[in-house]
């Protein structure tokens, strides 16, 4: 069956739209993704007919929701294939995801580890783990990449190292697309006897992930780059190291026995979910999980590998266009800078004509420090990008840059 | 020279020629290409407006009772906005530019049209600007 990209479209309400008397073209998808209606529906159900705390009292509400929240981590647990659902933590995000696993260290940790992470990362597998060397002496270390945004691997057997105790990486860059060779990095990580972390926050909503195939010990989803609502995200850890890992926040839900003197804990995934958790989020990306599927993964990965193609191509032919991060692995993002505009400049005359694209750091000010620039201009594509938008983004930037120059 | 209610009248009249956003954006921007460039010394840590997106730096001298306003930026648009502020203000006395209303960023739609991020940008341009100009008419 062919990819009907109209149909998909349909499914997403906000699409449809002027902005500045121009139809929308959304391409900030690698920041937040666009919500299929069936997770709008979701929700609107939930809250309709469902509403009610999860995990405690008798009553035929809270047993809905509860039902209705436990059945989405199976649906976490069955796409990525994780051995058990105890396996699946529902976090706030990957930023939450990666601190509980970086201040859960601290207890395994020991000044003469080392954790390795790369020049690559979001500010988010940056900055946790920056915290956890600051407070046990422990050292961090950077694989370093090339000028085409690629990982050098050739320094990769002296980084890791006995002494390290955790390699973090994305699997796919955000303010690039790099998408990196996760196995070479795991396989190392693991002949060492060190934890691994792969942040999927990119990958997610592009590539179908078998986290026991990887054999990785802990990996993050962002529901809302999933075309799920935001403020939720998960953190699949493999129960040995989950429970090897003391608990990251205190408070209801999250333990087994309270006194006023001591307080033992759940069980995973419990122990790892203090408070009310975000019930209509998670119901929210079941349903988004379950669109996804419906389109499938590798036919939306197939459209945005061609629209990427040809967006290359089409926008390479404005004079003085230069992309940043030419990895020859590379997920739907266009990171780019045209010679004699800035980015700001770029991003505000793009969206008087209707198209959204990100501009500056990207949350990744180590990479661009390495390109020496401040920022760039980043195209990002989803499953409901079509190939006449981009004809359209390309007549709106060449008008763009005429103004500019 | 027009008082800072007069300039602000003019430019409020030449903005509204433009009926489209993109042709009041390219004005904006033509506005900046013409601001003279600034001393690369002068592109210096002290001189930047706090607040702003991209990169402006400001600097104001006294001159008599007046002020003389110099800016740069590294994105257009910014450096538009700023020249913007630098006709009204520029060779205007320190005690009426700390004292001005500016009415005309709403009269143009200039305030409602920029992005929160931009018009907190703005705000923080009008703010040094005041600031420059509170600093030396109490100087007197």
């Amino acid at each position: 069956m062919s990819y009907d990209v109209q149909a998909i479209r349909e499914q997403f309400p906000i699409l449809h739209q002027q902005i500045h008397g121009r139809p929308l073209v959304y391409l900030d998808n690698a920041a937040t993704a666009q919500k299929p209606l069936a997770v709008i529906e979701a929700i609107t159900h939930y809250y309709t007919k469902d509403n009610a705390n999860v995990h405690r009292g008798v009553h035929t509400l809270s047993q809905r929701s509860t039902d209705a929240m436990e059945a989405v981590r199976a649906d976490v647990c069955a796409h990525i294939n994780a051995r058990e659902v105890a396996e699946i933590i529902f976090t706030r995000g990957i930023t939450d995801s990666i601190n509980t696993v970086a201040f859960g260290m601290e207890a395994v940790i020991e000044p003469h580890h080392n954790v390795v992470i790369t020049a690559l990362e979001h500010h988010s597998n940056i900055v946790p783990w920056q915290m956890l060397c600051e407070r046990t002496g422990a050292t961090l270390r950077y694989i370093p990449m090339n000028d085409k945004g690629e990982l050098d691997l050739s320094t990769l057997n002296a980084l890791v190292d006995e002494h390290t105790a955790m390699v973090a990486f994305n699997h796919i860059s955000n303010a690039l697309g790099t998408i990196n060779p996760v196995k070479t990095i795991l396989a190392r990580a693991k002949a060492v006897g060190a934890w691994t972390l792969v942040d999927g926050a990119q990958s997610g909503p592009h590539a179908k992930v078998d986290v026991q195939d990887w054999d990785v010990d802990f990996f993050t989803l962002s529901s809302h780059k999933m075309y799920g609502p935001t403020g939720l995200g998960v953190l699949y850890g493999k129960r040995e190291r989950l429970e090897a890992l003391p608990p990251y926040q205190g408070g209801g839900e999250m333990i087994a026995t309270v006194t006023l003197e001591k307080s033992t804990y759940a069980a995973i995934p419990h122990k790892f979910e203090a408070g009310t958790p975000h019930i209509e989020g998670i119901i929210g990306f079941g349903a988004a999980l379950k669109y996804i599927n419906s389109v499938g993964l590798e036919a939306i990965a197939a459209h945005e590998s061609a629209l990427l193609e040809y967006a290359t191509k089409t926008l390479s032919s404005i004079d003085g266009f230069r992309i940043i991060g030419t990895a020859a692995n590379k997920a739907s993002v266009l990171s780019f800078l045209v010679e004699g505009t800035h980015p700001y400049d770029l991003g505000v005359l793009l969206d008087q004509q209707g198209i959204a694209v990100r501009t500056g750091q990207h949350c990744t000010q180590p990479i661009m420090d390495q390109f020496c620039i401040a920022g760039t201009a980043r195209a990002s594509f989803a499953m409901y990008n079509t190939f006449e938008e981009i004809d359209l983004f390309k007549a709106a930037l060449e008008r763009a840059v005429t103004m500019l120059r | 020279m027009p008082t800072i209610t007069e300039k602000q009248a003019l430019l409020v009249e030449e903005f509204e020629f433009f009926e489209e956003w993109m042709d009041k954006y390219n004005h904006i921007i033509e506005m900046g290409k013409a601001l003279p460039p600034f001393e690369v010394a002068d592109k210096n840590e002290d001189l930047l407006v706090q607040g702003c997106q991209s990169k402006v730096w400001l600097k104001a001298e006294k001159q008599g009772n007046q002020v003389r306003f110099f800016a740069d930026a590294d994105a257009i648009i910014a450096k538009g906005i700023v020249a913007i502020l630098i006709d009204v203000f520029d060779n205007q006395p320190a005690v009426e530019i700390a004292a001005a209303d500016l009415g005309f960023l709403e009269d143009i739609g200039l305030k409602d049209h920029l992005s929160p991020t931009r018009a907190n940008g703005l705000m923080s341009m009008i703010k040094q600007m005041k600031f420059y100009a509170l600093a030396f008419s109490s100087a007197n």
